[in-house]
């Protein structure tokens, strides 16, 4: 039995015959903060879908263990049921449910139990403010219409309200402009304070990271792990690029 | 891969139930001059409608069955019963009064809490007849009429009904219109006084329990000038492994600078033809809006028509049809923009699903009077597999140049990184694939009434996941 939060070993998938994970170890503790950095194309948004369990993703090596239990063959469903959380890149335009209706209906589907709309109303409110989202968008359809930086933030809101053990944030500063990336930020920082979830950040940049602490780091290149190290790694990034382990 | 999950027949339990018609009086089988004769007696017609009757059989004789669109072939009219009158019949004003198996049936289906909550006034019928009819006190204050279609026939309306009754849609124009003339039974009549605003709708309920019957019912609905009613219409039945016949008739008259709001959530069930024909005359500065949900029916033709005739008329149709296993659905609308500056916007989704055929059709005509038009045509289509149909026929016959006409035309399929996204928040892929669906088809959903909407949505998750969770 596992003490880890998230095992991954020797993961491997593809997408339409052609392989973009090509063997992935990874191992994320409870409430630790781990940072996935890589070029363009190395498979890092792949990596966070297919923990996820993204059906388009074929796995063909490896597993996944979960608080102890594998996942590697679950439905997205039923992770997601388990505690993880994967904050999209280009949140999807769904007309049909509002953004409240949906954090309440995935809150009583990861729940098993029939939540108070008072109660619901007043965190919801609550979170709202503190990523100064406008309350309309609690009423409006998900995502639909919604600017670039409030999709971003209404990712932000789900993960606050959902409160998994684990969120996986891919690309969640990119296309933002500084004052979302704060917002955005804040919000990530609230999840850490009061949830005290594990962070899988998946990025390019490292603006989302300068008020995080980060524990650990990875660069992820061609679909390996080539390198694993600390905060210390990110700056080096920063500094260099990528270029010494391409 | 994951197994996906597949429902091969739906539960239909919720509409699905059905009474025994033992005590019920039927007139035989088939189409004769005899059989109209006694249905012409038994509703105690006047003079003229039994002539009207009459003719209308001699017209349904001479006219082909259409050959354009989906097969009628399984409707065999000498086995379609034409009457069927449900036992006890009296219209009754107080459901305490209605027969208790029929008053079952409505409660069952949520007609009485609906009246109590929501609504102006209802009617109910069952097979061939109106079992309960009534309207709110102070609506009728209002001077507005709603009532069955027979009593009208005798009362103080008994000539602006025979004006206006299949004038609209006369029993010439095809061959289930030459049908309706000849046997049609029970529907209802509206009239609303010049002036008069209905703040809340009215609706009609129409329920078929007779297996191997024909409904036939007729709804006219008159809106004088500078008036607004919402008319809502629903109807359901229950399977059986005979065909049953729906060939309706509804003739709405919108006066001058009126709004007439249409409503219909369609549930037939999937052993039924439903060859049904609306249509709406707009005067001077009126408007007709039409929202259309078709979600039931073996075989349906369905093309609300809207007649623009006065300066300034609009229309507007909102539709969504889903078509499932074994089902062909041929919908759409017509416009005919016959004065100036009229205007139309058609605005319709359709749905197929476990082979199920759904074809978009519409008319839309300018005529050359009807300078400064506008026109405009959106139809979307989502596929839900590979082995059911879509298809798109959009026809338009433009007679001037000065107006403006657009189409677009799309069709698609379910994204699965859309339900990727919902299910990554705990939702299971059944709700996720049915809450997509709800919203692709929000046109209708958002214009109706939260009641039928509620409705509409648990119609469509009953066709995605098989039951009512």
């Amino acid at each position: 039995m596992s003490e880890h939060l998230l095992e991954v070993r020797g993961l491997k998938a593809e997408v339409e015959d052609t392989e973009i994970l090509r063997g992935i170890d990874l191992t994320v503790d409870a409430g630790t903060t781990h940072v996935i950095m890589g070029p363009n194309g190395a498979g890092k948004s792949t990596f966070g879908s297919t923990i996820m369990g993204d059906p388009r993703y074929q796995k063909t090596g490896g597993t996944i263990l979960f608080d102890g239990e594998d996942i590697t063959e679950e439905s997205t469903d039923k992770i997601a049921k388990k505690g993880m959380f994967l904050s999209f890149q280009n949140p999807i335009e769904v007309p049909g449910i509002t953004l409240s209706n949906f954090i309440r209906t995935s809150l009583e589907q990861r729940t098993g139990q029939h939540i108070r709309v008072w109660d619901f109303k007043k965190e919801l409110d609550k979170t709202m403010e503190l990523l100064q989202m406008d309350p309309s968008y609690a009423e409006r359809d998900l995502n639909v219409g919604f600017s670039g930086g409030e999709k971003k933030k209404a990712e932000i809101l789900q993960l606050l309200m959902l409160k998994p053990s684990l969120a996986i944030l891919d690309e969640t500063d990119s296309g933002l402009d500084v004052d979302a990336v704060r917002t955005v930020s804040e919000g990530v920082e609230a999840y850490k304070k009061t949830v005290g979830g594990a962070l899988l950040i998946i990025t390019h940049s490292t603006r989302i990271l300068e008020s995080l602490k980060v524990d650990e780091t990875h660069i992820l290149v061609d679909g390996k792990i080539v390198e694993n190290g600390d905060a210390s790694l990110v700056d080096e990034i920063n500094a260099n690029g990528f270029e010494r382990f391409m | 891969m994951k197994e996906k999950t597949y429902v091969e027949d739906i539960d239909r339990s919720l509409y699905d139930f059905r009474n025994e018609d033992k005590d019920a009086y039927r007139l035989e089988e088939g189409l004769t001059p005899d059989i109209v004769r006694q249905i012409s007696k038994e509703k105690n017609d006047p003079e003229w409608m039994l002539d009207f009757r009459l003719k209308s059989l001699e017209t349904y004789h001479k006219i082909p069955v259409p050959d354009w669109g989906p097969s009628i072939e399984g409707l065999d009219m000498d086995h379609i019963v034409t009457y069927v009158r449900p036992k006890d019949n009296k219209m009754q004003q107080s459901w305490e009064d209605v027969p208790e198996e029929i008053k079952d049936t409505f409660t069952k289906l949520g007609i009485p809490q609906a009246e109590h909550k929501s609504l102006a006034g209802v009617g109910a019928q069952y097979d061939s007849e109106l079992v309960y009819h009534n309207v709110k006190e102070e609506v009728a204050a209002q001077g507005v009429i709603y009532t069955d279609l027979e009593s009208a026939l005798h009362g103080e309306y008994a000539d602006m009904i025979k004006s206006h009754f299949m004038k609209l849609v006369p029993p010439t124009d095809h061959k289930f219109a030459a049908l309706h003339g000849a046997v049609w039974s029970g529907g209802s009549f509206v009239y609303v006084p010049p002036g008069v605003s209905v703040e809340i709708p009215l609706q009609s309920y129409f329920r078929l329990n007779a297996a191997g019957a024909g409904q036939f019912e007729h709804t006219l609905i008159i809106v004088d000038e500078n008036a607004y009613l919402h008319f809502i219409e629903g109807c359901s039945a229950p399977k059986y492994n005979v065909a049953n016949l729906h060939a309706g008739c509804v003739e709405l008259y919108v006066g001058k600078n009126s709004t007439l709001r249409y409503s219909t959530i369609e549930n037939w069930s999937k052993n039924m033809y439903n060859l049904n024909t609306k249509r709406a005359k707009v005067e001077e500065g009126g408007k007709v809006e039409w929202v259309s949900g078709s979600f039931g029916s073996h075989v349906s033709y369905l093309y609300p028509m809207s007649v623009l005739n006065g300066e300034g008329a609009r229309a507007e149709f909102s539709g969504v049809t889903f078509a499932g296993k074994g089902q062909n659905l041929d919908t759409g609308t017509k416009v005919l923009h016959n004065a100036k500056n009229t205007s139309s916007y058609i605005n319709t989704r359709s749905i197929s699903k476990d082979g199920g055929i759904s074809t978009f059709r519409s008319s839309v005509v300018v005529t050359k009077k009807a300078e400064g038009s506008k026109a405009a045509v959106s139809c979307q289509s989502l596929m839900l597999d590979d082995i059911s149909r879509s298809d798109t026929i959009p026809a338009m016959d433009i007679r001037t140049k000065d107006c403006d006409i657009g189409h677009e035309a799309k069709i698609g399929r379910i994204s699965d990184e859309t339900v990727f996204y919902l299910m990554s928040r705990g939702m299971n892929e059944e709700d996720a694939r049915a809450l997509i669906v709800s919203g692709f088809a929000e046109n209708v959903g958002k214009e109706l009434p939260l009641e039928y909407a509620v409705e509409m949505n648990n119609l469509i998750r009953l066709e995605m996941v098989g039951a009512i969770g």
